[in-house]
């Protein structure tokens, strides 16, 4: 008899995975106890011995690659990114949390405060504050830099709760944009106003002409994103009046650089009845799915069974699955390459933007790199 | 930075500073995916270090022609993914806007 290799066998497909396989490389199971084959297999050559190309050419990735809105509002967007890796989705969602710049509150002068709360606590209550200011209008201030109209907002605060108001609320929206700059005057070396009575008293930054002079500031003036944050609450003769600059930074540097709230994926649950449930079980079935993924369909007769018909609601709780035997029935997979991606802005920009911003991010680094290695 | 030999151009360590799991992670799997890659991998050698080394062995190729080729892909990459995204985005106000339509006559 002539040797026959098993892949010449006339049941295995020529180059195409055995459906074990294929499901291994395209989903990830979970069990009841843990999740298996987490791994993304990325090797070109994974399955070299059963002629199977693993490689990725960029038109076929081009060809597969879709993107579908569901849900976007002015500051939130879900969708769904399907036929990518995860090491690309993940980047993605590195950049948005740490290295997409904003304007955040950096430096806090203080003149005066009263009130309970601490200048250095207070001082970090305000750097959270977001800021609606379009980040790209800026740049960033290194340690050297002077503060100037480029590179800094500058607010003042000044609220005073009288000694009859009770008790007051400070707000963000109390907090006033100052476009000429600084008011705060240095307390200067040579502050004698003799030597030289024309030149301006200095403040702490020096702005060569008002931000609500140039053209993209004119129109829109620039303000916390939110008017109804409380920064401190005052009581009677209780008073704070400070200044704060805002710079351009990423939230690597600091979490308040955080373009996003929040910017997280996941993966597309898949769930698969591998036996029929029908009747008594298929209305347990139902019963124990807290987000009703199951429903029952009539198969005549008086006959019931299990029907899966909101796959994507499925949180992968598992509870289907607890119980014993019901693993034989249930199998709960995710999709490998197919992740529902929800971006929430913080309001600097709108989260359509934020996305498209971090793409070109990642876009900078591969053209920096290949610069530096040329 | 790379790090390899005079003679033997098909591996090299590339040691890239100022770069973490993002780009390293992503650029991992761009040279998986090229069928002239042998190996690849990479690590950062201490985490308050701004660096990455990546490893690269091919099978015949400069290591560094390589690399350099799958941060392009990669790059080509994120262009579709950046140009389907904007298409999505205005496919999807569209749609919206018509239902609205829908909604008022
Ligand atoms: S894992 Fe949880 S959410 Fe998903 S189908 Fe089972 S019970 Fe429902």
């Amino acid at each position: 008899m002539p040797r026959l290799s098993a892949l010449d066998m006339p049941d295995v497909p020529k180059a195409q995975l055995p459906p074990h396989l294929e499901q291994q490389r395209t989903r990830v199971s979970c069990k009841s106890d843990a999740p298996l084959h987490t791994e993304g297999i990325q090797y070109s050559g994974a399955y070299a011995s059963m002629g199977v190309d693993n490689s990725l050419r960029l038109d076929s990735f081009s060809k597969n690659f879709r993107v579908e809105v569901v849900r976007l509002t002015e500051d939130e967007i879900e969708f769904d990114m399907i036929g990518i890796d995860a090491s690309l989705a993940n980047a993605f969602r590195r950049i948005l949390i740490a290295e997409l710049p904003t304007m955040a509150i950096e430096k806090v002068l203080i003149a005066n405060n009263t009130s309970v709360v601490q200048d250095e606590v207070l001082a970090q209550r305000l750097g959270l504050i977001p800021i609606e200011a379009d980040p790209r209008l800026f740049e960033y201030v290194s340690e050297n830099d002077t503060a100037h109209e480029k590179n800094t907002i500058v607010f003042k605060l000044d609220v005073r709760c009288k000694k009859d108001d009770g008790r007051i609320k400070a707000k963000s929206s109390e907090l006033k944009w100052l476009p000429g700059g600084s008011e705060l005057q240095m307390a200067s070396t040579n502050s004698n106003p003799s030597t030289n009575p024309n030149a301006k008293p200095k403040t702490y930054t020096s702005f060569n002409c008002r931000q609500d002079s140039l053209p993209e500031f004119s129109h829109k003036p620039l303000r916390p994103k939110y008017g109804d944050i409380t920064i401190a609450v005052l009581g009677a003769g209780q008073a704070i009046d400070l200044e704060v600059h805002a710079v351009k930074g990423v939230g690597r540097t600091h979490a308040k650089w955080s373009p996003v709230a929040t910017a997280w994926y996941r993966m597309l649950p898949e769930v698969v009845l591998t036996q029929e449930v029908e009747d008594g079980k298929a209305e347990e079935l139902v019963s124990k799915c807290p987000v009703n993924v199951f429903d029952i369909e009539d198969i005549g007769e008086g006959r019931k069974k299990a029907v899966v018909a909101r796959p994507r609601a499925c949180t992968l709780c598992r509870e289907c699955i607890r119980e014993k035997h019901w693993e034989e029935c249930v199998d709960l997979r995710r999709v490998r390459d197919h992740f529902i991606f929800t971006i929430e802005s913080t309001g600097a920009l709108p989260p359509e933007v934020l996305f498209t911003e971090a793409v070109k991010i990642l876009e900078q680094k591969c053209e920096r790199i290949i610069a530096e290695l040329s | 930075m790379e790090h390899g030999s005079l003679t033997d151009l098909r591996s090299s360590t590339f040691s890239l500073t100022d770069e973490d799991h993002t780009l390293a992670n992503s650029a991992r799997f761009a040279l998986n995916k090229d069928p002239r890659v042998e190996f690849c991998g990479y690590s950062i050698p201490h985490p308050s270090d701004n660096r990455v080394n990546i490893r690269v062995q091919t099978t015949g190729d400069p290591a560094k022609e390589v690399f350099k080729d799958a941060l392009q892909d990669l790059m080509v990459m994120c262009q579709h993914v950046r140009g389907t995204f904007d298409k999505a985005v205005v496919d999807f106000r569209e749609s919206e806007h018509d239902k609205e339509m829908k909604i008022d006559s």
